[in-house]
């Protein structure tokens, strides 16, 4: 080999139609390493997504057991021990900027990794394949079906095929929803048809198209309708680690008997025997020997194939894996291979994420189960007494985000004797009013302090109130001013 | 030149039939749509044909077409505020049957009083008294505690209801009366008396007015309304002179207009123009307001 090749060069001058109408695509099944991870990956999140609504999880009288709930109505959501308040959304970004940065970091890494295991479109798609192979055959009989005319038993196993698929979406949507209720209740309701008509609505949503998207679009959503390719494209660089084929060892492709003679002669063979099993298998219906494409999920799948060709003619596997072109002309300029997982950019990535979830770990261990908020009135922003003494006014908010009622004493502290009245409560200690909050709630009050400061002089003064549970002895507090006119 | 004829032209860098179609010397290739895309958008047509069946959509000369289910999004609107009427009309009956201190003692009719209340204030009272409530000159503060009329609940409420020399004869009367205009008192006689009367709130007074006999003019003209003490009387409207808060202002000119040529603000009647349920809502929410007795 005396010019070095490139990815380019494999393709022939003639690439065929920029597009064709779309192949239906038969994908073989395939056993190795790499199918397994993904079996597993599958019973894994399948199995979380499906039933994890069940799980209980105590947290006291009347409030919900379920583990994992968006209580929507109540604005509440339940994640084991972790309770979060509207205020709290912040976590939801915090947790939508963390999971894109993870993304990004398994992209430096391994290309587009996320699609080949673990989104949701490869994963329900990879289910329904599983039931169509096992309903209707593997690769070479669903092609010789597809092909023939009707008969009886063809129609029998495309209405078991899709009946199976219609279960498997219908399940789907409905656990969808278990997510928003209490689960058993939403079930025995769904059942008695006395559910809210949005479960239904939201079940026959998530049905079909989980029915659609796994069922027929396929491939289709990951090559026309997901927009990660085309940003994951963007964000890998040279190093990442990418299904590739190695054309330093499979190139010039020659039939197995042909390579053995020209090896007898001493003339230079690659490995690849042309067997198109990495075809075969592709979930995308490509051919990963054309070189880095957009419509690899990067699935692995081919590696397994291609290792098991190379297992049976006894030569080393790995023809197809996890590689980056650097490492292939490396190779043919007789340098040893690198990896650089460490690289600036997965650096940055990971401090990014250590920095932000540790910031949200932190918020969440030191987070307060009573709080006090407080809005000054803005007109009039203080009244003058016919003492003389001074009045400023203030709303103010307490959340109370325990599972139980409390008593609770609030105290002010910065103007001058300063007294506190709270408008509709009589309190039996009239210097320290105590009010009762709800469980689980926010109770606004409005708040008066007076104060007889001496001076007449328009001024402000800070002012904090303390919100003390008299039982916990709990404290929560907050600023602001107290103005003189 | 296009080939127009009927056999297919292949381009012949993409392998793609052409349309036939140049221009510039670029031809367009025939690349149909995916089918999944094409039937998608013949069910949208077909969709939208019976939307327009079924929902008013097409405009004519006087009108339009209603649709097979004669549906209305104003009908809507309507069905919607009958709804909010009649979630608000079981609360509002509770407004209307508790009585005022059992609204303030109960904190979700408190809350609704007052928010009822501050919208009420603000269409018909914040001309006069603030948005806020904290008055001007002449128009009393309802966030202090100096009430001229009386600040419990039932004082508020009845002259919300008939107002202050409003014409109504359940409304509250008592005039300041123009002690100098009508020639009761001398200029000088008025000078000491209110150098007097802001001597009793603490203020200072001009060096060399004769304060005993000022007090003496207060004792002979005044006392009838604003009491021995000057404390005032909630009967009257007499306003308590000894303390800090002034309806008109506190130096020495603005009380001597005061009594040279009297005041009368006239506070309206409500009643018969805002219905009982809303006036109690505003007597608590002014009550609360900070000033209530
Ligand atoms: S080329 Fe290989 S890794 Fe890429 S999608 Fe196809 S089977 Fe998966
Ligand atoms: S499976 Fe391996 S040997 Fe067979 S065609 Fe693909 S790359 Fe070549």
């Amino acid at each position: 080999m005396n010019k070095p090749l490139r990815a380019t060069d494999l393709q022939p001058d003639d690439d065929g139609p920029l597009y064709t109408a779309q192949k239906k695509i038969y994908p073989q099944s395939v056993t190795g390493p790499f199918r397994r991870i993904k079996w597993i990956l599958m019973a894994v999140c399948l199995g979380i997504y499906y039933f994890l609504p069940f799980v209980r999880w105590n947290r006291g009288l009347g409030a919900p057991d379920q583990a994992v709930l968006i209580d929507l109505a109540n604005n509440r959501f339940y994640f084991f021990a972790i309770e979060l308040w509207p205020q709290e959304i912040y976590y939801f970004t915090g947790l939508l900027i963390v999971a894109a940065i993870v993304l990004f970091l398994m992209n430096s890494l391994g290309g587009r990794v996320w699609c080949g295991y673990l989104c949701p479109q490869t994963v329900w798609t990879d289910l329904f394949y599983a039931v169509e192979r096992f309903v209707e055959g593997d690769r070479r009989e669903r092609m010789r079906k597809a092909g023939e005319g009707f008969k009886l038993q063809r129609a029998a196993e495309l209405a078991l095929k899709h009946s199976i698929w219609l279960m498997i979406a219908w399940w789907t949507g409905g656990a969808w929803v278990l997510y928003f209720a209490d689960a058993p209740t939403l079930i025995k309701e769904l059942v008695t048809f006395d559910a809210p008509m949005v479960a239904y609505i939201w079940i026959g949503i998530l049905t079909f198209t989980t029915y659609t998207l796994a069922g027929f679009m396929r491939e289709q959503v990951c090559v026309y309708m997901c927009p990660w390719p085309r940003i994951q494209a963007a964000l890998t660089d040279e190093w990442a680690l990418n299904v590739t084929y190695k054309y330093d060892r499979g190139e010039k492709r020659s039939s197995l008997k042909k390579a053995a003679q020209l090896r007898a002669l001493g003339e230079p063979v690659g490995d690849c025997v042309d067997c198109n099993q990495c075809v075969a298998v592709c979930p995308t219906g490509i051919d990963i020997r054309n070189g880095p494409q957009l419509d690899c999920i990067q699935c692995g799948l081919c590696i397994d194939a291609c290792d098991n060709v190379m297992k049976k003619i006894g030569r080393p596997t790995r023809l197809i894996g996890y590689d980056n072109d650097i490492n292939i002309h490396r190779r043919m300029e007789g340098k040893p291979e690198i990896f650089k997982p460490i690289r600036a950019r997965t650096v940055i990535y990971t401090v990014i994420i250590v920095a932000i979830g540790g910031a949200m770990l932190y918020k969440l261990a030191n987070r307060t189960l009573l709080d006090v908020n407080v809005l000054h009135d803005r007109n009039p922003v203080a009244v003058r007494l016919s003492d003389g003494s001074v009045r400023n006014g203030y709303t103010v908010r307490f959340l109370n985000k325990r599972g139980f009622d409390r008593v609770v004493a609030i105290d002010v502290e910065g103007p001058p004797n300063a007294v506190i009245h709270v408008v509709g409560s009589d309190s039996i200690t009239p210097d320290r009013p105590m009010i009762i909050l709800g469980r689980d709630t926010t109770t606004e009050l409005r708040v008066l302090v007076d104060s007889n400061s001496a001076d007449d002089t328009p001024q402000s003064v800070p002012v904090t109130f303390h919100v003390t549970d008299i039982g916990l002895g709990e404290v929560a507090s907050t600023k602001d001013v107290f103005v003189t006119p | 030149m296009a080939d127009h004829s009927h056999h297919v032209e292949i381009d012949k860098v993409t392998g793609t039939a052409t349309t036939g179609h140049e221009w510039d010397g670029i031809k367009e290739l025939n690349t149909p749509l995916p089918r999944w895309w094409i039937w998608t958008f013949y069910a949208t047509i077909i969709w939208s044909i019976g939307y327009f069946i079924v929902y008013p959509a097409w405009p004519m000369v006087n009108g339009y077409t209603r649709g097979l289910f004669g549906y209305s999004s104003r009908a809507e609107l309507d069905v919607d505020l009958a709804k909010l009427d009649q979630v608000r009309g079981e609360k509002m009956q509770a407004l209307a049957t508790a009585s005022l201190e059992e609204i303030e003692k109960n904190p979700a009719l408190l809350a609704l009083a007052r928010a009822k209340g501050k919208v009420v204030f603000g269409d018909n009272c914040a001309p006069c008294h603030g948005s806020g409530a904290a008055g001007g000159k002449g128009y009393p503060n309802l966030n202090d505690d100096d009430w001229l009329w009386g600040g419990t609940l039932e004082q508020i409420e009845k002259t919300i209801k008939f107002g202050a020399r409003s014409g109504h004869d359940d409304g509250h009367m008592g005039n300041m009366l123009a002690f100098g205009k009508d020639g009761v008192l001398t200029k000088e006689q008025i000078v000491e008396v209110a150098n007097y009367v802001r001597s009793l709130s603490g203020l200072s007074t001009r060096p060399g007015v004769d304060l005993a006999a000022g007090k003496q003019v207060f004792a002979d003209n005044c006392v009838a309304c604003h009491g021995d003490d000057a404390k005032g009387n909630q009967e009257l409207g007499a306003p308590n002179l000894t303390d800090r808060i002034w309806l008109y202002g506190s130096d020495e000119a603005t009380i001597i207009d005061t009594v040279t040529n009297g005041r009368a603000g006239v506070m309206p009647a409500w009643i018969g123009r805002l219905d009982p349920t809303t006036i109690k809502a505003m007597a608590v929410y002014v009550h609360s307001l900070g000033g209530g007795k």
